[in-house]
This record gives C-alpha cells, structure tokens and sequence, in this order.
C-alpha cells in the first residue's frame, strides 16, 4: 500500500488548524509542497501552517513571482509557482536558498517542479469534496518526510 | 539630473532615462513573448532573455533621450521583488556601470516604483494622496505623503486582484496573461449578468480569494462548458464586483484620511472599467485623481529611474554589495505603518 494519510475538512478554518498542528512538527530545511486546484485552499492550508509556526503577520498568496518570507519560530519561504511555466534547475532560478536552506519552505504549484525538489519532503494535495469540505492527501517523500508526517499523524491520534 | 533605470524583474526588459526625477526623455520596454508558449514565465529563459536584451534596451534608451552614458548622472536599478535570476542581470548591469565608469547607482523596490508613476505624468499628482497599488502580485492602499514617504492603509487578506483575474481568466479558458484577455471578453458581457457575492472585508482590506471561488462554483453548477455569451457575462459580472470592491476601498480611504486626492498604479490601473470607476466617482466625491498612462503602469523603467532620483540626488549609493532579492520588504507582514 501506498504510504499515505488523508484527513477530511469541514471548513478553511479547519483546514488552517490542520496545517497548525502540523507545524509543530516542523524543523529547519522541510520541504511542504502544495497541490490542487484554484480555490482548493492551498493559501489558506499554508497560512495555517505559518501560525503553527508562530508567524503573527498577515499571510497572503505569494502568487507570481514574489516569495513572501516569514519569521516565527523558523524562518518560513512561502512560494507560488501557478505562473511559472517550467523551472529547469533549482540553483540557477534563485530558488535553492529557499528550498535547501535552513528554514521551512511551503511551496504552491510543486508538482511543477516535482522533478528537481529534494526526496526528503511532505507532499499535500487537497481536493475539493464540497463547498466547504476538503480532502487532504499527505504523501510522504524520503526518510525526513516518512518522520515527519508519523509525528505528526501521530499527535492528531492523541488530540 | 539624468538617470537611467534599469528594469529585469519579471518578463520584460527595459532601459529609460529620467530627468530630475520628472521628464521622461525615453522608455524602452522589450517584451518576451517566448513565455507565452510555456503558459508561464520560465524563470531560466527570462534570464537568458534578460541577457540578450539589456544592453540593446539601454542602448536605445539612451538614443531616444539623445544622450549617452558619459551625461548621465545615477542608475537606478529594480533590485525587488522579482525573480532573483532575472533581478540579477539589471543588478549587474548597474554594478559594472558603477565600476567601469564610476557612475552612482540605487537598487529600487518594485513596488514603490510603480506608486511614483504618479509623479510622471503631466500635472504630476501633488502630495498628499491616496493610492491604490494593484497589480499581479499586490493590491494595497498608501497614503503618499512624499515620493519616499509612503505608509500601507490596508492591503489583501489573500490573494492580489490581478492574480484573481488571471485565475478567473484561466476558469474560462483564455490563454496567458490572462488579465487583459479577460478585460476584452467582459466588454461584450453584461456587468450583472451573474449575481457573484462581493467580498466583505473590514476597514481598508481587500479579499478576492471568495470571488474566484464563487466564480470557479458557478461554471461547475452549470455542469457544461459555459457558452461565449455566459462566458463573457461571467467575466463582465466577475470584473463589475472586483473593480467596485477596490473603488469603494479607494473612495473610503481618502475619506477616513480626509485626502482629497485619489491615484492609481500597478498593472491593473490599466483596466479600463478600473479605471472609468475610479475617475467617476473621484468626480462625484469632487476628488481629484491620477490615473497614470497604460505604460507607466505595466512594467516599465522610467518608473524605477524615478524612484531612485531622489536617492541619488541626496548623494545616497549603494555598493558592489547590493544584491537581487525575490522579496519586497513589504511582503514581510506587509510592514504596516511604515514606508
């Protein structure tokens, strides 16, 4: 069986409690990559994330080429792929202090770049079930992310 | 003063030479249409472009304002936000301008750039006024106070309102950028068409992330591919709710600062219903108002030559240090209260 864990939503404001409590599992170098489609709740996901981390600015889509970075407990690069049209190398489009350095990078769009990210990295792809309702699919990828998300899945079981 | 700025932050490469921060003498912008071809910006053939492009953009920037490089007097270079293999190639550009021929440049914010716009245009808007910044990647609110004295009112809770029009412009299957393809479809439309719900924020903030989805619920119910005719409704209806929403933002923001002046800027400012909205109710509430021409709201460098006049007529330079940032300084928690 595939390695993956799913959670229903019933709402945004639940699914921002969801990228919270996943937040604190996060350390230094994490990779979270975002998927699914306009208006799935990837923003609203990723801001739930950064108050997890203790961000306390306002969090909004970092759409087109801008990087919104954060600082709570970790530094935070929230980035958003929707216009980029193809990324070839990661170092040579300014990206690889975001996504190999020493803070926590929440990335919009991955599947774009799946190819080039590291192996070690938590994939979240979010289907629309209902108006409010959403279906998240974690996929672990390499060792940190198979950690990552059994700590984490781990403290849901025992909310 | 002449000052050339350079432009590399995105898809477009652009020179242009201003003087004394006022009198555009030139402005070049070449366009890369390549990307088109991709659906989306490819950051590595942007910078490759970039390449190609700079040195022939400066050079005819130069020409056109009758000038060479010996009279000017600064460069002023986008140094954020942007893509950093992109911002890097004007960065660089300037640098060795200000090594080989010893000429004094400052890195600009994007951003600001686009506000100063405002000061470009003939009469030039006069301090103090209540901008509107809206474009791809921001839609925030200013009270301009002086060309470097800037301070947010109010901004988007979640996504920019160009960024809800390309979105929306995708929904209906029109091609990249989506923005201005949408604006031509909406003509034909009828503005109340399609009763999508405004968006509700508090005070001066923006939120546009409803209305997408509303609009992404919509074309799903109809449970087919939408018609041209409810197409162009849809986008008509789509743009009449998100031009109202920045309007009545605008108009309550230079009431409750008790401003009597009302600008535009950014990308979107070159929305013609965005347009037509804001210079009528600035007529009704007896306003006046700033609407810059499309190309000094698109990308552009004599916006950033602007921008860095001041600077570099205070004497101010940056070094060989300075570096291309994907960030803005204002993204960081949107710096409230502060320029």
């Amino acid at each position: 069986m595939e390695n993956r864990w799913c959670a229903e939503t019933s709402s945004p404001e639940e699914t921002e409690q969801l990228g919270a409590a996943l937040a604190l599992n996060l350390q230094g170098g994490d990779v979270v990559g975002l998927s699914g489609d306009l208006g799935s709740g990837k923003t609203c996901l990723a801001r739930g994330i950064c108050r997890g981390l203790g961000v306390e600015d306002r969090v909004t889509s970092p759409s087109f080429l801008t990087v919104n970075e954060y600082r709570g407990r970790l530094r935070v690069f929230h980035i958003d792929l929707y216009r980029v049209g193809r990324v070839t190398d990661l170092r040579t489009d300014g990206y690889d202090e975001m996504i190999f350095g020493s803070g926590v990078a929440l990335i919009e769009w991955s599947e774009k770049i799946a190819g080039v990210l590291p192996e070690d990295r938590l994939d979240i792809s979010i289907e629309i079930t209902g108006r409010q309702s959403r279906r998240l699919i974690f996929r672990p990828g390499g060792a940190r992310g198979k950690d990552l998300l059994s700590r984490f899945t781990e403290g849901w079981a025992n909310q | 003063m002449l000052v050339l700025g350079i432009e590399t932050s995105c898809d477009e490469t652009a020179a242009g030479v201003v003087r004394d921060g006022s009198e555009i003498l030139s402005n070049v912008v070449m366009a890369q249409p390549i990307h088109a071809r991709y659906g989306g910006v490819v950051p590595e053939l942007a910078s490759r472009c970039h390449i190609r492009l700079v040195l022939p953009a400066i050079d005819e920037a130069l020409r056109e304002a009758g000038t060479t490089l010996d009279r000017i007097d600064g460069v002023a270079v986008t140094e954020r936000p942007g893509l950093v293999g992109a911002l890097l190639v004007g960065v660089s550009v300037a640098k060795a301008l200000g090594y080989a021929r010893g000429i004094p440049f400052v890195g600009v914010d994007h951003l600001l750039a686009h506000v100063v716009a405002n000061f470009l245009i003939d009469p030039p808007a006069e301090v103090p006024f209540v901008c509107l910044l809206v474009s791809g990647g921001h839609t925030e609110l200013f009270l301009v106070s002086s060309r470097v004295d800037m301070r947010s009112l109010g901004g988007t809770l979640d996504d920019a309102a160009g960024e809800a029009f390309d979105k929306v412009a995708k929904m209906l299957g029109l091609g990249y950028p989506g923005g201005p393809e949408l604006e031509k479809l909406a003509r034909e439309g009828n503005p109340a068409g399609v009763d999508f719900p405004p968006p509700l924020p508090r005070g001066l903030d923006f939120s546009f992330s409803g209305i997408k989805t509303s609009v992404r619920y919509y074309i799903e119910r109809l449970g087919r591919k939408p018609t041209l005719e409810e197409r162009r409704d849809i986008a008509a209806s789509f743009q009449r709710v998100v031009v109202e929403s920045l309007a009545d933002k605008l108009l309550r923001a230079a009431d409750e600062t008790r401003s009597t002046a009302i600008a535009l800027a950014g990308g979107v400012a070159a929305n013609t219903a965005l347009r037509e909205t804001v210079r009528k109710r600035a007529e009704r509430y007896g306003l006046r108002v700033s609407i810059p021409p499309t190309i000094l709201c698109t990308d552009n460098a004599a916006i950033v030559a602007a921008a860095g006049t001041e600077r570099l007529a205070r004497g101010e330079r940056d070094g060989l240090e300075m570096d291309a940032r994907a960030r803005s300084e204002r993204a960081k928690g949107q710096t409230r209260g502060r320029s």
